[in-house]
């Protein structure tokens, strides 16, 4: 039911683990649903840019092949935190050439999971301006 | 790869002795048992052959068989040919934990103005029976109760509730797909008045079943057609199968037994060794009332999808309870209604072994287990929470 690249991110997720000292951590899911995805930055504040991106996440195959997915259209790219926050969800499922309809909704959090860490850096760095 | 197939109570492998006694009625003995000539007279013997052998297993009378396409034709059967002969009963009691054959008819009643009490459960599965016999009235037209759980494998205190139910005089289906072949069915010492089987679950083919009526039950039939199965249950007899689901109820009531020692005792041996190695398990269900094949346990912090496709890729096939493998946005009802928490119940695994499984099979699984669940809780964001919480206490 799974496309090959899903498989391929599920067997060997790509950048799990958590940043020690994260600049932002996001979360997305809830238990209930059986999904969830915690995603941690590391910023480059100088240029906005995402230096470093790992997840954790609980959940089915493809709530954990999104996820590793997500890492990896970010890592390396040197993506400022604006064009980080156009990826979205659609976007990770076409990354992966699909997912099952029923999975789209449940499963397919981690864009959400990563705005929310950007959001997370950028409301803390709000807190240290003021 | 090999195939570890631990997934029985959703389907079992036919016998090689049944696959071999239906073989004949596919070619040369293609008459149909109501033709009045001698080719067709000779599969309605064959046929009876067939009710007698399943009247044995259960312990009924051949004339109280009626084959169907499937346990859920048996308990839609029972339920609606039930109600239809007590038009001005507009009351249904069964459980929380049914299958869907039994417990997606509720809301259908419900929508036809019937008023539905579903008993809840225990923690360990076990049902209210205080709540139950409360729920008995004179408009109740029909209990029914499944025999085991099949996620679970909880065995109901069957004849108990029996008797509550038949003292107020109410009719009582019991769904008993899961229990048949795994612990003893005797109709001549029982309160059951209809009992549904299904040939898959006991090395029959897929697409057969039975529902038995005990004499002097009123049933007015679902299917309506010609006289066969003495007008309760219209249609051309599924001839092959029901000559295949003989053969299996003569099986499965030899190996009755072996059911009860030797597959128990790997069931088990898997527990056992499961719980040993891996720490945060729990066992689903009270675990000394439970069918001997069945194992559901939970791994927390980690989901059920994620455990089976690596088993898969193992050849390891079993299944779960978690809200992606039931195709629903919500996890087990069956465990829900014993008040298993989300993660246990998203995290949950069901084993179900039968008479071809091995030690070296469990042995397999024990050893691939551990190192799966370990991968998937070094993935998940709780268990480093859980790890944590554990040193500062």
């Amino acid at each position: 039911m799974y496309s090959e690249k899903v498989m391929d991110h599920f067997y060997h997720p790509r950048n799990v683990g958590e940043i020690e000292d994260a600049d932002g951590v996001g979360v997305a899911g809830n238990p209930v649903c059986g999904d969830v995805m915690k995603i941690t930055i590391k910023v480059d504040r100088e240029s906005e840019t995402i230096k470093d991106i790992k997840f954790k996440t609980f959940g089915c195959g493809a709530a954990i092949a999104t996820s590793s997915m997500v890492t990896e259209m970010v890592k390396g790219k040197d993506l400022t935190l604006e064009e980080a926050m156009k990826i979205t969800n659609k976007m990770v499922a076409e990354a992966l050439d699909g997912l099952p309809p029923i999975k789209m909704h449940c499963s397919n959090l981690a864009a959400d999971a990563l705005h929310a860490a950007i959001e997370d850096y950028l409301k803390k760095k709000r807190g240290q301006e003021t | 790869m090999k195939t570890v197939y631990v997934d029985n109570n959703a389907t079992t492998k036919v016998a090689p002795e049944v696959l071999e006694a239906m073989l004949p009625y596919f070619t040369e003995l293609y008459g149909n048992p109501s033709s009045m000539h001698f080719f067709g007279g000779q599969v309605q013997k064959k046929v009876n052959e067939a009710r007698e052998q399943v009247a044995d297993f259960l312990g009924a009378d051949p004339s109280e068989i009626v084959f169907t396409s499937c346990g859920t034709e048996s308990d839609n059967a029972a339920i609606f040919g039930t109600l239809d002969s007590y038009p001005e009963k507009r009351h249904f009691v069964t459980s929380r934990v049914e299958h869907p054959a039994v417990l997606n008819v509720c809301p259908y009643l419900e929508r036809k103005g019937y008023r539905v009490t579903q008993v809840s459960v225990d923690r360990e599965g076990h049902l209210d029976l205080d709540e139950l016999k409360e729920s008995l009235r004179d408009e109740t037209a029909l209990v029914s109760i499944m025999y085991a759980n099949n996620e679970t494998g909880v065995i109901f205190p069957i004849e108990e509730i029996g008797e509550m139910v038949k003292s107020k005089g109410i009719p009582f289906h019991v769904d008993a797909v899961q229990a048949a072949g795994k612990i003893p069915l005797n109709m001549k010492k029982s309160t059951i008045d209809m009992l549904s089987i299904s040939g898959h679950k006991l090395h029959a083919p897929k697409g057969i079943g039975v529902l038995y009526i005990r004499k002097g039950t009123k049933f007015s039939p679902y299917i309506i057609g010609g006289h066969q199965e003495r007008g309760r249950r219209g249609g051309t007899e599924n001839v092959p199968y029901i000559i295949g689901l003989g053969k299996a109820c003569e099986l499965a009531k030899k190996n009755l037994e072996e059911e009860n020692t030797r597959v128990r005792a790997l069931r088990d041996y898997l527990e056992a060794k499961i719980l040993e190695k891996i720490p945060n398990t729990l066992v689903n269900g009270d675990r000394y009332n439970r069918l001997p094949n069945t194992l559901s346990v939970s791994f927390e912090y980690v989901e059920g999808e994620s455990i089976l496709l690596l088993l898969s890729d193992l050849g390891i096939c079993a299944s779960s309870g978690s809200a992606c493998t039931s195709g629903s946005l919500e996890p087990s009802h069956v465990l829900r209604a014993m008040g298993v928490p989300f993660t246990a119940a998203h995290g949950s695994i069901r084993f179900s072994l039968s008479i071809y499984n091995t030690k070296e099979e469990m042995d397999y699984i024990i050893e691939h287990l551990p190192p799966i669940i370990q991968k998937l809780r070094d993935i998940s964001p709780f268990w480093k929470d859980y790890l944590k919480s554990k040193i500062k206490d």
